[in-house]
């Protein structure tokens, strides 16, 4: 039913413009900027690895082959090799063939294949924990922003005391404590970035908060909840934008390190973190096994962080 | 000033106060599984029983805090279980060898990072200024491991000319510090140079530049002589903060590189469950943390004259 005005005109209230379609068309933003243009394109190809990976990776990750251990880039599998599997019917033997292209790892497995699904191990487990720290963090800093007060006391007092850890300090000593996972992981992603989003989205919330458009709402008689996530975080979403492609580079650091440093997710799991761990003894003897997973691993990163510069300087141009 | 000072000193101590609570929880609250830890997975539960009594542990938590907080202040963190000798004697020795990793690592950081960002800034824009912005995008996307296992590769297996660890087992040798330092600098110089390029390239719009400039100063005093002095204000703050970031950086590279430092200590410490040491390198890391933020926030204020304290 249209409202009508004291002049019995019909008021055509304009259309509240839908937010997740905001956030896609901020995306088609990156035209506009070579910079974003080259770290979408990166990001991109990563993605179509990860998604393709049971498709286009030539052998199963975890598939050793004891004649191919550190075999280098290029090498064929010798004929006549076959991987001996136990099957209700008895012995099979299935033949294996082709090429390491990237050559073999320390037990025999192929690089590329592990190279392969590492991407969908990273794409998926730092976007994961990239959402929780966001979700965690931008409730916390609106309820902080909006609601000022002993809230926004007690949230950043406890923010600060976070945030003074050394990051890794306490990634190690959460970890080590509640044991590696991929839940812990996430958990401690969460727990040591919340706080940095927090402060970011209380300081856009303590500017937006006086925006007509929020007085207007107040006046209608919302919720704070509805004016906190619908009114207010909306509007936020340009640096929040920038600042979640920088993390979420940061983020596939993080999981890359604590596989590295064997906190990672436990051992058959082949993401590049502990493709470089498990392989660090041969870096001087068969170097491409961690070689190509740090070329990974720093073009996924750099794709991010040349896809934040770009965006921010698309927002600064307005 | 004074109270400001104060001030800063207050909320230091009321983080370090927090964090201790945090540690407490995390690792100590639980007699019993420090018992674990300590006695090892196959005591009988006689045993735990009698140590958690002998080091009373059957107290009330909030005595055991205090107990422990204050032990801790007059620096007995307890024993080590890996090593056998006091934490703070083992931290404290590799406290002073990541320090010398760290001032050699801060000693190029920073002059290079203040140098590209200056000549980044000067002329916003300018190839120069997109040069080496791309230059430092490129090194910070690239993560310590990896530029670990890339420079070992070039360096040590392509061309041979430096060692691949660093564990100084024949006396201290410069030549197994080149790798660390270079991974550290290349990780985390590119940081500093972005932050002096913002604030050099904000410097150089302002009114007095222009007046210098307009009125017949010579282009390099203008930079060296009017520019500079305000545009380092800005990331000096930055520069202190990179030992907290350092902090994290040493465990990598320390791991890496076999180098007896404080960030394989608290490594090897977690991994080895050996409580007390995971204990003191978390305090005395927050309190490094704290204390250099503290250092910048002062210095800050102190630099910026147009802060004045309330």
């Amino acid at each position: 039913m249209a409202d009508i005005d004291a002049a019995g005109a019909e008021i055509v209230l304009p259309k509240r413009p839908n937010p997740v379609v905001g956030v896609l068309k901020s995306f088609l933003l990156v035209r506009e900027s070579k910079v974003a243009m080259v770290g979408t394109a990166i990001l991109v190809f990563w993605v179509l690895i990860a998604v393709l990976a049971p498709v286009i990776a030539p052998y199963p990750p975890t598939q050793q082959v004891s004649e191919m251990r550190n075999a280098a880039p290029g090498t064929p599998v010798p004929a006549g090799t076959a991987l001996i599997s136990f099957t209700e019917q008895g012995v099979a033997e299935i033949p294996i063939e082709g090429t390491y292209w990237l050559g073999g790892d320390r037990l025999g497995r192929d690089v590329l294949s592990r190279m392969i699904w590492g991407a969908q191990s990273v794409l998926i487990y730092a976007p994961l924990a990239t959402f929780f720290a966001y979700m965690v963090g931008i409730t916390m800093g609106l309820l902080a922003g909006y609601k000022r007060g002993w809230v926004d006391d007690v949230l950043s007092r406890l923010g600060d005391v976070i945030l003074s850890f050394p990051i890794l300090v306490l990634y190690v000593v959460i970890i080590t404590t509640f044991g590696a996972s991929g839940i812990t992981i996430v958990l401690a992603v969460t727990f040591a970035s919340g706080p940095g989003i927090m402060r970011i989205v209380r300081g856009l919330v303590l500017d937006l908060r006086n925006r007509d458009y929020v007085a207007a709402a107040q006046t209608r008689g919302e919720s704070s909840l509805y004016i906190m996530f619908v009114e207010i975080l909306p509007n936020a979403r340009g640096p929040l934008i920038v600042d979640a492609c920088l993390r979420l580079g940061y983020t596939t650091i993080t999981i890359g390190v604590l596989g590295f440093l064997g906190l990672g997710l436990p051992p058959p799991d082949p993401n590049w973190g502990n493709m470089i761990a498990e392989n660090r003894e041969a870096v001087l003897t068969a170097p491409h096994s961690t070689v190509f997973p740090c070329l990974a691993i720093s073009s996924l990163v750099l794709a991010l962080n040349l896809l934040a510069d770009g965006l921010r300087e698309i927002s600064l141009k307005d | 000033m004074l109270i400001f000072l104060g001030k800063r000193l207050l909320a230091m101590i009321a983080t370090m106060l927090v964090v201790s609570v945090l540690v407490f929880l995390l690792l100590e609250v639980n007699g019993d599984a420090v018992a674990v830890k300590v006695l090892g997975p196959y005591s009988t539960l006689e045993q735990r029983t009698n140590w958690l009594t002998a080091n009373g542990y059957d107290r009330d938590e909030h005595v055991r805090y205090f107990d422990w907080l204050f032990s801790m202040m007059r620096g007995d963190f307890g024993e080590s279980i890996v090593f056998h000798v006091p934490a703070s004697e083992i931290v404290m020795d590799r406290l002073g060898n990541t320090a010398v990793l760290g001032g050699l690592v801060f000693l190029i950081m920073v002059p290079l990072g203040l140098l590209f960002g200056v000549l980044a800034g000067m002329k916003e824009g300018s190839l120069q200024d997109r040069s080496v912005t791309l230059i430092s995008v490129i090194t910070t996307s690239i993560p310590e491991f990896a530029s670990a296992v890339l420079l070992t590769f070039l360096f040590v297996f392509l061309l041979g000319w430096l060692p691949a660890t660093s564990s100084m087992s024949d006396g201290w040798d410069p030549a197994q510090m080149v790798l660390p330092v270079m991974v550290l600098v290349l990780y985390a110089f590119g940081y500093i140079a972005r932050m002096m390029r913002a604030s050099m390239a904000e410097v150089m719009q302002s009114p007095y530049i222009r007046t210098a400039i307009l009125k017949g100063l010579p282009y390099n005093r203008v930079i060296m002589k009017h520019a500079l002095r305000n545009a380092l204000i800005a990331p000096f703050t930055v520069i202190i903060l990179q030992i907290n970031w350092l902090l994290s950086g040493v465990i990598v590279v320390e791991y890496f590189f076999n180098y007896r430092g404080f960030g394989a200590l608290l490594l090897t410490a977690s991994l080895n469950q050996d409580i007390y040491v995971i204990q003191a390198c978390a305090m005395v890391a927050v309190f490094v943390a704290v204390g250099t933020q503290t250092i910048a926030d002062v210095g800050y204020t102190y630099l910026n004259p147009r802060i004045r304290f309330t």
